[in-house]
């Protein structure tokens, strides 16, 4: 009796070593509906890019055609949609982090309510990602007298004739890189924080006796070396940041933006999408959206991880 | 004079930190000033709204926007109740649901062995990079197959798996001991006394977080109202702000807007103000190995 106790009990150890049909179990509930929403419309998105498609015939079988004309002939693509989109990446992906770091690290200097206060204020803006921000945007950069920026701008002579800045092709994509970067201090921000925070105060002093001299080389020896799975996480998030965000200027001027003076890719994928019904060519356009935010992961990745 | 070493996280407020205050606080005044603004915006009464040089703080503050809003809903065929109770209803079984799948996957994950773990935590991995607008269109031919369109599934199930949430609880539960859940498995337990009695407990911060992540996407998702859903009656509260913003472009309706969006962003808000002890506890384990 005692002994086949013993003997189940051992089991259920080994069970647990080797192959525990349980976690199939438990895993099955997310992993149904990451395979239904989330797997097979990548899937099922890599297909229709190879078709032509409006929603309502059944797709037709085009081959590389779609990816052809995204090259070759698409105009505004080439010339608005991806300069643009690169440029905002550039400036909310890698300045957004850049900033945020850079922001972390001066807080991890602060005492906790301090810290705490400033945090919630730098965090709180990437949590209106999604809201409709819109009248704020509108009243601020209104195109009359009437508008708080050039209202600002007048009253200190910058300016002396309001400037109508949602319709002027010149400072669309700058106010909404602003808005981008004014909203990236999301998650990784707080990642780096806790990074920072978590990072092994010993070292510090160790450092100091073995030659550090200044704050910066604190930062890049001691610190940076030791917070790089968070750094990693952060870019990730960063990465996907610069990529996802259309709603900015959908909000600001419509879809698409005066001139595609700040058509970011989603906001191509929707015109095509839903605008224009080529679902086909929209899914091509999401496609190369995927692996750009792909292939900046990995270069983050590889970046932070080569100099171990 | 030798260089001393600077401890992170100082405990006292010393001279030093006056200068990165004085370097911060204007930047942090900048980031704040539209949130500032627009909180003021929604209680400016009409001559404020109109005021001429625009003004920046509310002087008679007013809950006239507020009352406007809930009037203009009863013009609109479907009563602002419904969409609050939508909202609710989504809300919460969207976070009550998503919390159950994903602490499970992340138990499975961190803490039981099984064939294929490995490539399901890779993939999880790749899935952090997932844009959901990306593939707006095939969920919809998805939600469409699956005879969800106009059903309030249609705005829960795209929006049970998060990866970034997976990943986050994931990473906690592997700082549970194993010594721990070793001892209860020698003690009799099971998988899911194990998950019930000691795995929840322990990872409440994190249980926190994702409970934060999950409410930020589904509170303000406006997609799944746009695009699976037909019927006026099953969309949520947020479609109808963002409906009601967009159609009032008039400067009477900018301080209706501006309620709107404050009552949209405002919950984010309280539940991180809340809750930001656990959060921090859970990013310290967020990174990337």
């Amino acid at each position: 009796m005692a002994n086949s106790e013993k003997k189940t009990k051992k089991n259920n150890i080994r069970k647990r070593e080797n192959s525990n049909y349980n976690g199939y179990g438990f895993m099955a509930p997310y992993a149904l509906v990451f395979i239904i929403f989330i797997l097979v419309p990548v899937i099922v998105a890599a297909i229709l890019s190879f078709t032509n498609f409006n929603a309502i015939q059944w797709p037709s079988f085009v081959g590389f055609l779609n990816y052809i004309t995204l090259i070759t002939s698409d105009e505004v693509f080439m010339q608005h949609v991806l300069p643009n989109t690169v440029v905002y990446a550039v400036v909310v992906g890698i300045g957004g982090y850049m900033l945020s770091f850079v922001l972390a690290w001066a807080l991890c200097n602060l005492t906790k309510p301090f810290r705490t206060v400033f945090a919630l204020i730098l965090y709180s803006p990437s949590m209106t990602a999604g809201v409709a921000m819109t009248v704020l945007w509108k009243v601020i950069f209104s195109g009359d007298q009437t508008g708080l920026l050039n209202s600002w701008l007048m009253s200190i002579g910058i300016i002396n004739e309001p400037i109508i800045w949602l319709v002027s092709e010149k400072y669309l994509l700058t106010i909404v890189i602003v808005i981008g970067l004014w909203s990236s201090m999301g998650i990784g921000f707080l990642s780096m924080i806790a990074g920072i925070l978590n990072s092994d105060e010993e070292l510090y002093e160790a450092a100091a006796i073995d030659g550090i001299k200044n704050r910066f080389q604190e930062m890049i020896y001691i610190t940076i070396p030791q917070m790089k799975p968070q750094m990693l996480f952060a870019a990730v998030m960063a990465v996907v940041n610069a990529f996802q965000n259309g709603l900015i200027s959908t909000q600001l001027t419509g879809n698409p933006s005066p001139g595609y003076a700040a058509q970011l890719i989603v906001n191509h994928i929707e015109d095509y999408g839903f605008l224009r019904y080529e679902m086909g060519y929209a899914a091509t356009v999401s496609v190369v959206l995927l692996l750009i935010v792909q292939i900046f992961s990995k270069g983050a990745n590889a970046l932070l991880t080569e100099k171990d | 004079m030798a260089y001393k070493g600077k401890r992170m996280n100082p405990q006292h407020f010393e001279i030093g930190q006056l200068k990165i205050i004085a370097i911060m606080l204007p930047l942090v005044i900048m980031m704040a000033i539209p949130i500032v603004f627009i909180a003021n915006h929604a209680f400016k009464p009409m001559d404020e709204l109109f005021a001429f040089p625009p003004t920046f703080f509310v002087r008679n503050a007013t809950f006239e926007n507020f009352t406007k809003l809930i009037k203009f809903s009863r013009t609109s065929g479907v009563p602002l109740s419904r969409y609050v109770f939508n909202s609710v209803i989504v809300t919460v079984l969207t976070v009550g649901l998503s919390l159950l799948f994903t602490t499970f996957a992340a138990f499975a994950l961190s803490k039981l062995k099984f064939k294929g773990r490995d490539m399901m935590m890779t993939i999880n991995q790749f899935a952090l990079m997932f844009v959901p607008t990306a593939v707006l269109i095939p969920r919809y031919l998805v939600i469409c197959k699956f005879g969800l369109i106009d059903s309030i599934w249609a705005h829960i199930l795209p929006l049970l798996a998060y990866p970034v949430a997976l990943f986050l609880v994931k990473q906690f539960v592997e700082q549970v001991p194993d010594a721990l859940i070793e001892a209860a498995y020698i003690d009799g337990a099971t998988d899911l006394t194990v998950y019930f009695k000691i795995i929840i407990p322990m990872i409440k911060p994190a249980i926190a977080t994702a409970a934060i992540l999950v409410f930020q996407q589904v509170w303000v998702n406006v997609e799944t109202s746009n695009y699976y859903v037909n019927d006026d009656s099953m969309k949520t509260l947020t479609f109808y702000m963002n409906s009601l913003v967009n159609a009032n472009n008039t400067v009477s309706g900018q301080g209706m807007a501006a309620a709107a969006s404050l009552i949209l962003f405002l919950p984010n808000l309280i539940l991180f103000i809340v809750l930001q002890n656990n959060v921090m506890n859970t990013m310290a384990h967020s990174g990337i190995k």
